[in-house]
């Protein structure tokens, strides 16, 4: 039997997420472990003309379920359209990211579908008939490695940790049939941040801790401007008020794994590192010496942020201007 | 209003979690157990709400004998009443098994609001509220950083990547919550005193109607646990002086990390 693995491709505002080419390529790849292949579904209103691009990471079949039900994510008109495409496809795979939408509905479906689900996962295979999914928990203090069983079997993955490898396919869009029936829950507003890159999507996160000792992230801000990047906080700097807690990173916050984390005046408490430990490299500005975050990082300065940092900004200035 | 708060009882979050022999459960003996904070932020939630208008609020939790600690903590915070679902045949549980425990518990009970953590923080599945809120056929709301209760409605603000929605459902609903929401009390000592007065019933798998077989084939396995991988430790940058330092962090970066 042709086995197929769905991976549904989260967009917002018309645009695709990054955790959504992350996620195609991860299917793609789980497809070739099973032997078959690898279908895509977009959701949204007004989606249609995007859905092609899915293709330039390997997506060979797109499907469109394009409504204006759908134009803001809610969790049961989503869910219904997901769990028709489900029962028609009967895939041996359901994939997505674990955005705040994706680990929502793909709470809702597992239940709905009676399917095993392993959220955040960091790596995936599929071996002997089944999903091995590895994924943190305790806060990222351990690994686990699990197998799933039924079908089909949902994994989540974790942004920013799968590769968005490019693999050009001729794709075909097809639009579903849809007829959604309006969900319990209604919609009123969006209020977004504008501007505002989210500290889970960033490539590089600058964050500051109780050492700023105040609300003045200028430093901070000056930095990651110049890297492109998001300012995060400790959870002491959120508590000071200093930051909203949209960018607490830690176990009670946001964990991130962007390719650069910079920790700035932060102490590295477990919860912390709860948050960020899985960032592929981890800067540490920190004046004491014996600070617990210089065990955890590839590269630590020991000085004052509020010297340290600014000459950071210039030397990436410099680098910058070539 | 009746509420129902979903608890659940975890290793604190300072503690050092170690893989026993096994190589797939940790070891519990050094452990300090609390309320999963996410689930505290339910507790504190629940209670607001209570005092703002009336009705009763009881803790639901499915664990072992040692969970009854967390429920009474909740009760000294000034919870009603508490149900703990504890039978062995649930022990191996998935948070699909979980979410089946819980709804089948919330069905003999009466609830117009149901009140959960976003995830757990042990297994971090991120599953357990919304599959409870599905198979009792409610609307659910995650990520919960405000909530307006209306006439038989609840305004929700639900935290996405950069910014919030607000969402808006019908009793009885389940929201879970989100930090930010609210800041916990800490269980006073005459409410301590008090807890140990109020009713906590302890209930079977049979006693909710449910079976044991029903839950001895999980489809999620636990097949191993391992360490994360282990950073060597920092590579400390030494110079004079601070310009000099961030030149050669800068220089490692792109160079050698390649990261900018
Ligand atoms: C249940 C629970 C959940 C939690 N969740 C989180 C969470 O999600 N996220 C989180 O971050 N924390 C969390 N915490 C809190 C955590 O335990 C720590 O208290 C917190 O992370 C400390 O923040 P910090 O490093 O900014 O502050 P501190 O520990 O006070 O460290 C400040 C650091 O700044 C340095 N410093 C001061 N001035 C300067 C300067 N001028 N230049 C350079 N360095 C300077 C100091 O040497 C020190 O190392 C949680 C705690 C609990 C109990
Ligand atoms: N054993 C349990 N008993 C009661 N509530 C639970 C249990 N497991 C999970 N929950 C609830 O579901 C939430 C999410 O858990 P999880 O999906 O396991 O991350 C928790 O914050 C609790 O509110």
């Amino acid at each position: 039997m042709a086995q197929t693995v769905l991976a549904i491709a989260e967009q917002a505002a018309g645009a695709f997420r990054k955790v959504a080419y992350e996620t195609i390529s991860t299917g793609r790849k789980l497809a070739a472990e099973l032997g078959g292949s690898l279908t895509a579904l977009v959701l949204g209103s007004g989606v249609q003309e995007i859905a092609g691009q899915l293709a330039e990471y390997g997506a060979e079949r797109i499907l469109v379920a394009d409504d204006g039900a759908l134009a803001e994510y809610t969790t049961e008109a989503y869910c219904q359209v997901c769990a028709a495409a489900i029962a028609d496809l009967a895939p041996a795979v359901v994939l997505m990211g674990a955005s705040s939408q994706g680990k929502d509905l793909a709470a809702r479906l597992s239940a709905r579908l009676n399917a095993a689900l392993a959220t955040d996962c960091v790596a995936l295979k599929w071996q002997e008939g089944a999903l091995q999914a590895t994924r943190p928990i305790y806060g990222g203090k351990i690994l686990a490695e699990v197998t799933l069983a039924g079908q089909p079997q949902m994994a989540t993955i974790r942004p920013h940790t799968f590769e968005a490898g490019r693999a050009s396919v001729q794709g075909t869009v097809e639009k579903i049939d849809l007829a959604v029936t309006p969900d319990r829950v209604k919609f009123i507003e969006k209020r977004m941040e504008s501007g505002k890159v989210d500290i889970t999507e960033a490539d590089i996160v600058v964050s500051g801790g109780r050492g700023m000792g105040g609300d003045d992230y200028t430093v901070i801000e000056a930095l990651a401007e110049q890297l492109g990047a998001a300012v995060g906080a400790s959870r002491s700097a959120v508590d000071e008020g200093w930051r909203p807690f949209s960018d607490q990173v830690g176990q009670t916050g946001k964990v991130v794994s962007p390719n650069l984390y910079v920790a700035c005046g932060i102490s590295g408490a477990i919860q912390h590192l709860a948050g960020m430990s899985s960032s592929k490299v981890i800067v540490a500005v920190n004046k004491d010496p014996d600070a617990p975050i210089f065990a955890r990082c590839d590269y630590g300065i020991v000085g004052d942020l509020f010297e340290v940092v600014p000459h950071i900004t210039e030397a990436v200035r410099k680098l910058k201007a070539g | 209003m009746e509420i129902v708060v979903l608890l659940k009882q975890v290793p604190s979050t300072e503690s050092l979690v170690t893989i026993a022999e096994d190589g797939a459960t940790i070891k519990t003996e050094d452990v300090n157990w609390i309320i999963s904070p996410y689930d505290e932020f339910a507790v504190e939630e629940a209670l607001r709400i209570r005092e703002a208008v009336g009705g009763s609020v009881t803790i639901l939790s499915v664990g072992p004998d040692k969970a009854t600690e967390a429920i009474r903590t909740a009760l000294a915070m000034g919870a009603d009443k508490g149900v703990l679902v504890n039978d062995p045949a649930a022990v191996e549980c998935d948070g699909l098994g979980t979410a089946r425990i819980l709804a089948a518990a919330l069905k003999q009970m009466p609830y117009d609001l149901v009140i959960a953590g976003q995830r757990a923080v042990d297994d971090e599945n991120f599953q357990v509220g919304p599959a409870v809120a599905e198979f009792l056929d409610i609307p659910c709301i995650t990520l919960v950083i405000k909530e307006e209760m209306g006439d038989g409605v609840i305004r929700c603000h639900r935290t996405m990547e950069g910014g919030t929605a607000v969402l808006e459902a019908p009793l009885p609903m389940l929201f879970t919550t989100q930090r930010g929401l609210n800041e916990p009390r800490y269980a006073s000592l005459p409410g301590v005193m008090k807890a140990k007065r109020k009713p906590l019933e302890n209930k079977t798998l049979a006693d909710i109607g449910l079976a044991a077989a029903d839950f001895s084939q999980p489809l999620v396995r636990v097949t191993a646990l391992k360490p994360p991988p282990q950073r060597s430790g920092g590579r400390m940058i030494e110079a004079d002086d601070a310009q000099t330092k961030a030149a050669e962090l800068v220089k490692l970066l792109h160079e050698e990390a390649k990261v900018i």
